[in-house]
């Protein structure tokens, strides 16, 4: 059987999530047995110009150049997949949404911002059609590989579409609102196994909100610690900002 | 000998972030030698505008997934330096071996994933797989093992979890410090495989007197978490006046700050701090240096790659000596933080300034916040080690390009791509470099 081709490519982001992904470490070689890296531009000098049959995508498009770039792309493959929350939920690159777009263009490049052309961050499946989604900040190893396993194989991949506190229940974490913190995690898709928590940090939602989030029960859980709504709301302006459409 | 040559390297591969090479030669006469970046702007100092400082070590690691451990360690440093608060000692061992990991994981990437291939003669490291099997293996593993001890401290490497204002959300327990240890004293045998490996490879020959910066400190330890602001010209000033040490300026040509000291232009990172700070370095180290036949002052771009290895045998080193320390004095757990965004007001508050200067794996890098009385930041200021050798390596290119202007096209642009390379340029993070090129019609 002939190799799939694969292509990384990156847009607005930090990179950390293809940088997760050399993090596979001697792994990285069995999945380069099964797969064809055609184009990878951190860490490979060749390019390709022809088709492929998966595009690994990550970060947001913010600007007109990056909106056509993806339109190209999306032409050229069979599958698209969208990693990382940049790519998936627009993520921090959101936060600039609530700003003048001018303001802060201005504010950091000074008297030559027009030369920084930016548009409002999108995340990729509201510029082209996305088939996979791995979601989080950086996206969490043992979900892509099985998203990748899925998508090599034409099966459909679901998103957890459950909240963080499930899995951080399984993980027997004392809850943080125990602790006196407020935390994201009862809104948040889980999938990523809890990690923050884990560590003794909140849930900084990442990953996006579950599709049918329990309002009422997380208004109990604000009412009954004592947590202001516009701390939460304020909290989910990090990573879900691009949530709210202009 | 080329009259006229163009060169036009578009969106250079393996340096993390996209960048251009654009050189013009006109009747055997450089006109003009640029180093384009055109990835696209991301604001975080406009974004972070309005958060709580508690918040902002979270969101600037976001600026780079490679170094986001030293974006974090440096926003928790100015922040910590506005709010008036003071690190325990052992949190203070614990950030330098956090940022000892990082330096680790960086260096190993860029040595054998970014640099080897064009000194191995191979495109990239994916045909490596066949011909050098064995380093491509040993490279994953290292980078795997690092990044394994890493994620025992931090939770996770990109993005680091338990790393925040006052401290740490989780310390290591003491079977954690084990295996730390052995995973580190385990990479022992892979340094001195690389260390032979590099040793094969001739370098490119090229010197250019330079201005070298970096933290220094009258300490004994290598100063990379700490320290004032030196240069090899004899400047040193506190971290306070970073903007004096960095004078950012806008070249007329082209939108990109650009940063310079007592020269035209000055160099940041491995290269720098070996060149600055050579007697504090690990003996082991020191012998690394001895062996690649490498010593300060090196005024040779090309062998930063060199002093990244030196650098990777000090911080392996010292992360062993520091783990030992820790299993000798056990950890206090009582130091575990819970903190959030502090709405639970631990950590007093203050209306403030502060500057954190951290050493990251490409060079110093800066973070620096005005914070109102409620913990808001109302300023934001990042300087990327990659913006200060933006100009230096323009620079380099400037004097390169006719030294070897009898060479081809091919050769010539190899040589600047792997010149530009050996800096190890980290674009995706440089929040100030974005540059236009409408000058060149």
């Amino acid at each position: 059987m002939k190799k799939p081709k694969v292509a990384f490519f990156d847009f607005t982001c930090c990179e950390g999530c293809q940088l997760q992904v050399a993090n596979l470490g001697e792994e990285l070689l069995d999945l380069l047995g099964v797969i064809d890296v055609v184009e990878f531009r951190e860490v490979m000098s060749e390019k390709w110009e022809g088709d492929f049959d998966v595009a690994i995508v990550e970060g947001s498009i913010t600007d007109a150049h990056g909106a056509e770039r993806i339109k190209k792309i999306r032409e050229r493959c069979k599958v698209l997949i969208a990693y990382g929350s940049c790519a998936t939920i627009g993520g921090v690159n959101g936060m600039k949404n609530g700003f003048d777009l001018g303001e802060i263009g201005k504010y950091v490049y000074g008297s030559s911002y027009h030369f920084f052309p930016t548009e409002e961050t999108r995340p990729v499946h509201d510029v082209v059609k996305v088939d996979y989604f791995v979601n989080g900040c950086p996206i969490y190893l043992p979900e892509f590989k099985e998203v990748l396993k899925a998508a090599l194989q034409g099966i459909p991949y679901h998103v957890p579409d459950y909240a963080v506190c499930v899995e951080c229940r399984l993980n027997e974490n004392v809850c943080m609102y125990e602790k006196g913190v407020s935390c994201l995690g009862p809104v948040t898709r889980g999938g990523c196994n809890s990690w923050c928590v884990n560590n003794g940090n909140i849930c900084y939602g990442c990953r996006g909100m579950v599709s049918n989030p329990n309002q009422k029960g997380m208004k109990d859980v604000l009412t009954r610690y004592n947590v202001p709504l516009d701390q939460i709301m304020n909290k989910m302006g990090m990573y879900n900002r691009c949530r709210e459409k202009k | 000998m080329h009259k006229d040559m163009s060169i036009n390297v578009e969106y250079l591969t393996r340096v993390e972030g996209h960048g251009n090479i654009v050189v013009n030669v006109r009747e055997g006469r450089l006109e003009e030698c640029r180093l384009d970046i055109i990835e696209s702007p991301r604001f975080f100092e406009g974004m972070l505008r309005g958060r709580p400082v508690f918040e902002a070590p979270h969101i600037s690691s976001r600026i780079c997934g490679i170094c986001s451990c030293g974006h974090t360690l440096a926003s928790i440093q100015a922040a910590e330096d506005a709010l008036g608060v003071t690190p325990t000692e052992q949190t203070i061992k614990l950030r330098r071996l956090m940022l000892n990991y990082e330096i680790l994981d960086s260096h190993i990437l860029h040595i054998y994933i970014l640099a080897v291939p064009d000194l191995a003669g191979a495109k990239s490291v994916i045909p490596m797989i066949e011909t050098h099997n064995k380093a491509v293996r040993r490279a994953l593993r290292m980078k795997k093992e690092v990044n394994n001890a890493c994620d025992i401290l931090t939770g996770r490497h990109v993005h680091p979890i338990t790393a925040i204002i006052g401290g740490f959300t989780k310390l290591p327990r003491t079977g954690d410090l084990k295996t730390m240890h052995n995973l580190l004293t385990g990479l022992r045998g892979d340094t001195e495989a690389t260390l032979e490996l590099v040793s094969t490879f001739n370098f490119p020959v090229f010197e250019r007197e330079t201005e070298y910066v970096s933290l220094v400190s009258d300490g004994p330890d290598y100063p990379l978490l700490s320290g004032d602001l030196g240069s090899s010209e004899g400047i040193r000033m506190n971290k306070k006046d970073y903007r004096s040490m960095t004078n950012e300026f806008i070249v007329p040509h082209s939108s990109a700050k650009h940063t310079k000291l007592s020269r035209d232009a000055y160099a940041v990172g491995a290269l720098s701090r070996f060149n600055m700070n050579y007697d504090k370095l690990h003996p082991l180290a020191k012998k690394t240096a001895e062996r690649l036949g490498i010593r300060p002052r090196c005024t040779n771009p090309y062998l930063n790659t060199v002093a990244q290895l030196v650098e990777w045998a000090h911080c392996l080193e010292e992360s062993i000596s520091i783990i030992e320390e820790l299993m000798r004095s056990g950890v206090d757990y009582s130091q575990e933080l819970v903190v959030g965004v502090n709405e639970q007001k631990k950590i007093p508050v203050r209306k403030g300034s502060g500057v954190g200067a951290v050493e990251v794996p490409r060079g110093t890098l800066y973070h620096n916040y005005d914070i109102d009385e409620n913990g808001v930041i109302v300023d934001a200021n990042c300087i990327i080690p990659t913006n200060q050798n933006l100009h230096n390596i323009e620079h380099d290119m400037e004097k390169l390009v006719p030294e070897i202007m009898d060479k081809s096209q091919d050769e010539i642009t190899l040589a600047l791509e792997m010149l530009v390379r050996a800096y190890d340029p980290c674009i995706s993070c440089s929040t100030h470099i974005l540059k236009v090129s409408f000058v060149n019609s």
